[in-house]
């Protein structure tokens, strides 16, 4: 594709800005509200996946330096060691935690250590759907 | 926590090896690694005298309480044992390896793999719970897999790993029924609770099948026979995994499974045949076969056979010991537990330094075969003195402790023929008469590792390298071995005190004292006992039967060579694989239309035979809701697109009716009122559009293929059941009142989980595991793509396998 669609760049441009934002709200927003960690990865992997579409994999390339395949790795781990991580607290393995916290400038916030858990899944959704889609479109 | 912290380190170091292996490329790799089991071996060290005392340590992790799982780490006496073997040796096995591993190779994967099998090994001895047992046991098969192919480029190796991993693994199936079947006959996973409970569990119908399940596990674990014949093919290994694992450690977790299970299963007729008969059988099988090797390391794989064998043999003939109960009568034949033990560990130390001889020879001369060894004695003097000490302890010679163990094995051999149960009196001969017969065998492997090697004319010409010593670190390792070897000999009652009689109180722990347990060790006796004499005759018809050793060789051709189990192994394992093969051609062709008629048809045949079967399919109008106009909308523009896909000419029609259809359910969720499915939906869709378009000008054109009438009728068929099946389903469902309705669990999803997103909550509290694993198999088939795509055997690579 080395058509140069001024007209998709330029709207790209403004979009992707737009479907990260969603894709961050949606995944913070995902416990008590729509969205969550496979929400959330998904609206982020389709918004790099819009951004390879536009431009070519070299200039994507050198804005997120990212080797999807070990994003993908690093979300397994995470969520596979926030499962684990719960057994040394000598409770049952993927037991998952939350609270009120009072936290400096923005005030009294809820946290969960789902997050975290979540977080593991949105990575690998990430990874895994940019890595499929990569891989596919650079084959000869 | 300790001990499930010792469990833990080693797999936390492999870990991180990946991470460190390339900072530091001009110091050995296993400098670093050698600190783990250094650590781990005082740390436990400093439990033996509190061990000693009589006192044991429990503590209990929760991981799957609602099945009774939970990794209970417990250690006494006999946990001990192995856990001082497995760091023990496992330290020197790395000292040794440091230098003989050159930096050449991929030290990296070779540390972590055996990192990962020492975490595993130690898993195994320290777990109460069969579940977590059965799961480090399958992972010593797993990393012993990996060690043996450690070269992987050489075809032997991959067999050799191959088989081992098919034999062990078949039998830890087995193990895993038998586990299950104990917990079925007691309720618990815990062996101490088992043990606690042993009316309920000896009473019920299970006991036997358990048992002899049980055994299958732990005999093809520790090669007995008929399922040895893995072991000789493992040691394409390195030759410090051929001394770890297969001769000190992983081998003897079938041994430690016997021990353990013993105070469940000991004192029943079928266990003490199985155990103590199948450990005979191939302690001679094992011995006499080691005799017509002619590779040192083929040579020592088989006397480790055999000296599992007696191993085993010992601990069936103990295990008679628990059929009466506690008495003074019963205690003489615990003697013969206590020899097993002693044994265990004498055979660790002698074995464990003839390996690393071997080894040293390879090294430095290039072969192991004896046809073209000899003559090394000058050459190399100090492993000469390392082969000899070893072989004479492996012969049972004064002053080693083989021999202090071996006569405890005749003694009680020649102790059981007195106890009248299990129709002893009969044949109970047979045990001395085997154990005399398979020890003049270990005596003439033993003469001829020796001779072989160190004495007679040397042939510089039929070695490959220039015979010289070894370097001295390459020798610090057999000799701290050898110098507990003779240090055994001298004081093995001090072994006897702090090290076995803690055991013996964990295989008997009804039994009420363990100093009655046991025995004093003499190398003398004061006076000519039959032991002595049998000894004696070993010798003497052992050197006879060497000297004229070529004119019964012919022995050996006696059985034809296609009757070996080695043979019958290779046909079975071929065959399989060709019929399978030919099988899978059959119906995997490559066309993506039976695929998915196998889908299909298994979909409907299971789905709606059971719902025909359970008789479910009912539909009751009256409660539903009414249906909205838009909804009609809706549903008509689906099936206008669905059936516009069928007569679709062209590809890129077909890609957006199907999103059209996507997009209509997307619409649906949100009329609904479920926001996260539509959300998801329509990102999903999006996605797929988008993946469809990448992969566009790859796809060949839809063309209009001859179908027959009789195929066409039956595609046309299988659709309409498919989506009857479906709509059915999803109507009968409403109805479906079998199971429990969840809905009231997540009804307080925010009391029990802090989200008020129920959705959400269970994909990440609720149902984390599912959501967890499939995280896990996303990133799975993401990798398959990848491997798929990107790394296509070049041109060339094709024959790599037949290499």
């Amino acid at each position: 594709m080395k058509v140069n669609d001024v007209i998709l760049k330029s709207v790209v441009r403004g979009v992707v800005f737009i479907v990260f934002t969603l894709g961050m709200y949606l995944f913070f927003a995902g416990h008590n509200a729509p969205g969550g960690g496979f929400i959330g990865g998904l609206v982020l992997g389709s918004g790099i996946v819009l951004l390879y579409l536009t431009y070519d994999i070299e200039t994507v390339h050198k804005g997120m330096p990212f080797d999807f395949k070990k994003v993908a790795a690093i979300g397994v781990l995470l969520a596979t060691g926030s499962a684990i991580a719960s057994v040394f607290f000598d409770v049952p393995f993927l037991t998952q935690t939350d609270g009120y916290y009072n936290l400096p400038l923005i005030g009294e916030k809820h946290l969960s250590t789902v997050t975290i858990f979540e977080a593991g899944v949105a990575l690998t959704v990430v990874g895994t759907l940019v890595t499929i889609i990569l891989n596919i479109s650079e084959d000869e | 926590m300790v001990i499930a912290f010792s469990i833990m380190l080693p797999f936390l170091a492999a870990a991180l090896i990946p991470l460190i292996y390339r900072r530091f490329k001009n110091i050995h790799l296993g400098w670093f690694v050698l600190i783990i089991p250094v650590a781990l071996f005082s740390l436990l060290a400093t439990y033996i005298p509190r061990i000693a005392n009589g006192e044991v340590f429990k503590k209990t992790i929760e991981w799957i309480p609602s099945f009774g799982i939970n990794i209970t780490t417990y250690l006494d006496g006999l946990s001990m044992i192995f856990g001082l073997l497995i760091t023990g040796v496992g330290s020197l096995v790395i000292l040794y390896s440091i230098f003989y591993l050159s930096t050449k190779e991929s030290l990296h994967h070779f540390y972590c793999y055996l990192l990962l099998f020492m975490g595993a090994m130690l898993g195994v001895v320290f777990s109460d719970n069969l579940m977590v047992l059965y799961v480090f046991w399958e992972l010593t098969s797993v990393s012993s897999f990996l060690l043996i192919a450690f070269w992987h480029h050489r075809k032997a190796s991959r067999a050799g790993a191959r088989k081992a991993m098919t034999i062990t693994v078949s039998g830890g199936v087995a193990m895993l029924a038998g586990f299950l079947m104990l917990y079925v006959a007691s309720g618990t996973f815990s062996i101490r609770e088992i043990i606690a409970n042993l009316d309920v569990v000896q009473s019920s119908v299970y006991f036997v099948p358990a048992m002899c399940l049980v055994l299958l596990g732990a005999f093809t674990k520790s090669a007995q026979f008929p399922f040895h014949i893995w072991l000789p093919d493992a040691m394409e290994a390195p030759t410090p995994v051929s001394a770890y694992l297969h001769s000190a450690t992983m081998v003897k977790a079938g041994i430690y499974l016997v021990a353990r299970t013993t105070p469940i299963f000991g004192g029943h007729e079928v266990w003490f045949w199985a155990v103590s008969g199948v450990g005979l059988l191939t302690l001679f099988w094992g011995s006499f076969n080691a005799v017509r090797q002619y590779d040192l390391k083929a040579l020592l794989a088989y006397s480790t056979i055999s000296q599992l064998g007696l191993i085993m043999s010992l601990f069936g003939l103990g295990s008679a010991a628990l059929h009466f109960g506690y008495s003074t009568q019963s205690v003489i034949y615990t003697q013969a537990t206590f020899a097993a033990l002693f044994h265990l560990i004498n055979h660790s130390t002698f074995k464990g330094a003839l390996f690393m001889m071997v080894g040293i020879v390879d090294h430095e001369v290039g072969t192991r075969d004896i046809r073209r060894l000899g003559g090394l004695m000058s050459l190399m003097p100090f492993t000469f003195t390392i082969a000899v000490i070893g072989s004479a302890s492996m012969a049972g010679l004064p002053p080693f402790n083989g021999f202090l163990s071996k006569e405890m094995f005749f003694t009680a051999t020649l102790k059981i023929t007195q106890l009248d149960i299990f129709s002893l009196d009969s044949i109970g001969l047979l045990f001395p008469i085997i154990a005399w017969v398979a020890s003049i065998f270990t005596f003439i492997y033993c003469v001829i590792i020796v001779m072989r090697t160190f004495f007679g004319k040397i042939q510089p010409d039929r070695l490959e390298k220039p015979p010289h010593e070894a370097p001295f670190g390459m020798l610090i390792s057999p000799f701290i071995l050898v110098a507990f070897v003779i240090g055994i000999f001298i004081f093995p009652n001090v072994l006897g005190h702090y090290i076995l009689s803690p055991a013996m109180a964990s295989i008997y722990p009804m039994f009420p004292s363990a100093e009655e347990l046991t025995p004093h060790i003499a190398a003398w006796h004061g006076y000519i006992s039959t032991e002595l004499i049998m000894t004696f005759g070993v010798i003497v018809v052992g050197v006879f039967l060497y000297r004229t050793l070529k004119k019964w060789r012919p022995v050996y051709q006696l059985i034809p060579q296609s009757f070996t189990l080695n043979a019958i192994y290779e046909r079975v394992i071929n065959s399989s694989e060709g019929v399978s093969g030919r099988v899978t051609n059959r119906y995997m062709n490559g066309n993506l239309t039976y695929y998915f008629v196998y889908i299909y048809v298994f979909f409907v045949t299971l789905l709606a035979g059971y719902m025909i079967y359970a008789d479910v399919f009912s539909w009751d109008p009256s409660k539903d809701s009414v249906i909205e106009p838009y909804e009609l909308v809706l549903v008509f523009v689906m099936i206008a697109a669905a059936i516009a896909i069928i007569f679709a000419k062209q590809r890129i029609t077909v890609v957006l009716l199907n999103g059209v259809l996507g997009y209509s359910v997307a619409f649906f969720f949100v009329v609904f009122r479920a926001p996260d499915l539509a959300l998801t939906q329509l990102v999903v869709e999006s996605v797929t559009t988008a993946l469809f378009l990448l992969s566009f000008k790859y796809l060949p054109k839809l063309k209009n293929e001859y179908i027959s009438k009789s195929w066409r009728f039956a595609k046309v068929t299988i659709s309409i059941a498919v989506g009857a099946t479906v709509t059915l389903i999803g109507l009968a469902v409403m109805n479906y009142d079998r199971f429990e309705p969840i809905s009231k669990y997540f009804e307080d999803s925010y009391d029990l989980a802090g989200g008020k997103n129920i959705v959400n909550t269970i994909l990440g509290d609720f149902r984390a595991f599912d959501t967890m694993l499939e995280v896990v198999v996303l990133f799975i088939a993401g990798l398959g793509v990848y491997t798929l795509i990107k790394l296509k055997a070049k041109k060339g690579d094709a024959d790599v396998e037949s290499k």
